[in-house]
């Protein structure tokens, strides 16, 4: 269980890592500064186990791998949005980042509530208002990589195989 | 039923006859992209296979512009990292500092990127390679090391949107910039969200290929999978001096389905500036004229071309930078700063008080040679006006094409180029 940041629609991914901190990759340097252009509070206070609520287009703009790095790193432990922005959507997969879609549990959540993710059924429970939401389930591809650990196992098995 | 020149080139790529929206396919790249960010973060996932080579070093491109020439030390360290694996692989396209330019600028010059091809790139803007009929899209560091492996990608068949322009009339210093920030401005940041956004009309037949180069390049700011353009004549003028392999011309089927279609008329369309702190917040310039600016940056993957150039000499030629105002310039490759001071343009520019840079990314991702402090405002020829963009969380970055940048250094504020452009 843990609480919930909430952030509005739009949350770019130099909201998320700002360009001015990759000059370095390590993922403990990209987490003391994720979501700082978003909320400065946001780095130095999120537990491990807390849980990012947003609006619609989560993670737009660059490609930047560092974002979803940078999430995970600081002990996310899962993103619930309206909807993801494609580049982003594919980061968190490979890197194994749990991201879920679910626009009613975005409704249903605010900023501290404290909340458990069932990230094998999709269930989010709102503990704090006592709601319960579903958020939608990945297509079977996705499902896969996910299975696998991410697109580095994937390929691993798959290259062995070749 | 037919397909969009799209469909086309991943069923190509996936060995099949046919694809439709919503279908995931495994298809075969043609180029595997990254820069000195995204690389190093490619190369620490790409070793993890414990692999001894890349699918083919000749279709691998590693191009360090993001933070060179290397602004601090852990900068120098990432494009090492870069270089030493582009040195062990035998990668083909590898460019040092001094041959290097903006990478979306240079792979289109060198012909490196070509009509037909499917290309991945861990930079969103690798879109940009649309402008040639290429289907070419933005991934994140760990799909590149599986490319870079593999030489396949997984994809999800984009629905295609269709954007036509109709007339060949724009109004005065109208560019393809201001074509793409107003489609951003109508469907909004997310307004093609996964989506692959085609360009058509002879509005768009009409015009250059640094033109159409811009107008792909955004199409990520419309949160698009990718831009694409059906090549034509004036594609294949800049494409066949450049190449040095084969490549595949692709149209769009006169029934292919698009999940919309949306249609302008090119004389509808004034000069743009996108806002803080989203591109989708366009107004015209009139609406933006007065706003006092502290530095103006042209240059950049989106703008940083010949023609780009071309208009911003031609308006600064004579004339004197407002003395409160940084002028940067970034020309987008040595190729394109070479030729400009040929023709005189960088003499033009820096007599009128402008910096001139060698070719990088740099203020446009903040990242070095030009951030802006605290409550500062820029307006920019590049692609995105993000909260900290260029700088401090509480600076500003107004977007908008070279001809207004340059007419608004001169008057230290937003102004329509008329404004400075009355005696001639």
């Amino acid at each position: 269980m843990g609480r919930a940041w909430k952030f509005g629609h739009d949350i770019d991914t130099d909201a998320i890592i700002p360009a001015r901190y990759m000059n370095r990759s390590e993922p403990e340097h990209l987490a003391a500064h994720c979501m700082e252009d978003a909320d400065v509070s946001f780095a130095p206070n999120v537990k491990k186990g807390d849980i990012i609520v947003a609006g619609k287009n989560f993670g737009c703009g660059s490609s930047r791998e560092h974002a979803p790095i940078a999430i995970k790193a600081a002990g996310v432990k899962a993103v619930i949005a309206e909807s993801y922005a494609r580049i982003f959507y594919r980061n968190a997969l490979n890197i194994g980042l749990p991201i879920l879609e679910c626009p009613e549990a975005v409704a249903g959540i605010e900023a501290g509530d404290e909340v458990e993710v069932d990230l094998v059924s999709g269930r989010i429970e709102n503990k704090t208002k006592k709601a319960t939401f579903q958020a939608r389930p990945f297509p079977p591809f996705m499902q896969e990589l996910i299975n696998a650990g991410g697109l580095i196992p994937y390929v691993k098995e798959k290259t062995k195989n070749a | 039923m037919g397909m969009t020149i799209s469909e086309k080139i991943l069923a190509a790529h996936a060995g099949l006859d046919k694809v439709v929206p919503g279908e995931i396919i495994n298809a075969k790249l043609d180029i595997v992209h990254a820069n000195d960010v995204t690389g190093p973060v490619a190369i620490k996932e790409f070793n993890k296979l414990g692999l001894e080579q890349v699918f083919d070093k000749e279709k691998i491109t590693l191009v360090p512009d993001h933070f060179t020439p290397n602004k601090d030390i852990p900068s120098a360290e990432q494009s090492k990292v870069m270089k030493e694996f582009a040195q062990k692989m035998e990668i083909k396209h590898y460019w040092e500092v001094g041959r290097v330019g903006i990478e979306h600028c240079l792979l289109p010059e060198q012909g490196v990127v070509l009509p037909g091809d499917l290309i991945i790139g861990a930079d969103s803007h690798t879109c940009t390679y649309g402008a040639l009929g290429a289907f070419a899209t933005g991934v994140g560091s760990t799909d590149c090391a599986a490319g870079m492996a593999t030489g396949e990608a997984w994809f999800r068949v984009p629905e295609s949107l269709k954007f036509v322009f109709h007339g060949t009339r724009f109004q005065p210093w109208v560019s393809g910039k201001d074509l793409i920030l107003y489609i951003i401005g109508k469907i909004g940041v997310d307004g093609a969200r996964y989506k692959a956004m085609e360009f058509a009309g002879e509005g768009i037949r009409c015009l250059s290929m640094d033109n159409r180069l811009t107008i792909c390049n955004m199409a990520i700011e419309a949160g698009a999978k990718t831009g694409i353009i059906e090549p034509d004549e004036i594609t294949l003028e800049y494409v066949k001096p450049r190449a040095k392999r084969e490549y595949k011309v692709y149209k769009s089927d006169p029934d292919a389905v698009y999940e919309k279609i949306y249609e302008f008329n090119t004389e509808e369309i004034p000069l743009q500036v996108a806002f803080p702190h989203l591109p989708e917040n366009t107004k015209s310039v009139d609406e933006a004229s007065g706003l006092k600016i502290d530095q103006i940056v042209i240059g950049s993957c989106t703008n940083g071309r010949l023609e780009d150039l071309e208009v911003t000499a031609k308006i600064l030629k004579g004339k004197k930078i407002h003395p409160e105002v940084r002028c940067l310039i970034f020309p987008g490759t040595q190729q394109i700063l070479l030729e400009a001071m040929r023709r005189g343009w960088i003499e033009t520019m820096i007599e009128a008080g402008a910096a001139v840079s060698t070719p990088t990314c740099g203020p446009c991702l903040g990242g070095h040679m030009g951030i802006l402090a605290k409550g500062e405002r820029a307006l920019s020829t590049t692609n995105r006006n993000f909260v900290g963009r260029m700088g401090h969380p509480q600076s500003e970055v107004y977007l908008c094409n070279p001809a207004v940048a340059a007419a608004s250094a001169v008057r230290g504020e937003i102004v329509h180029p008329r404004e400075v452009m009355n005696n001639g």
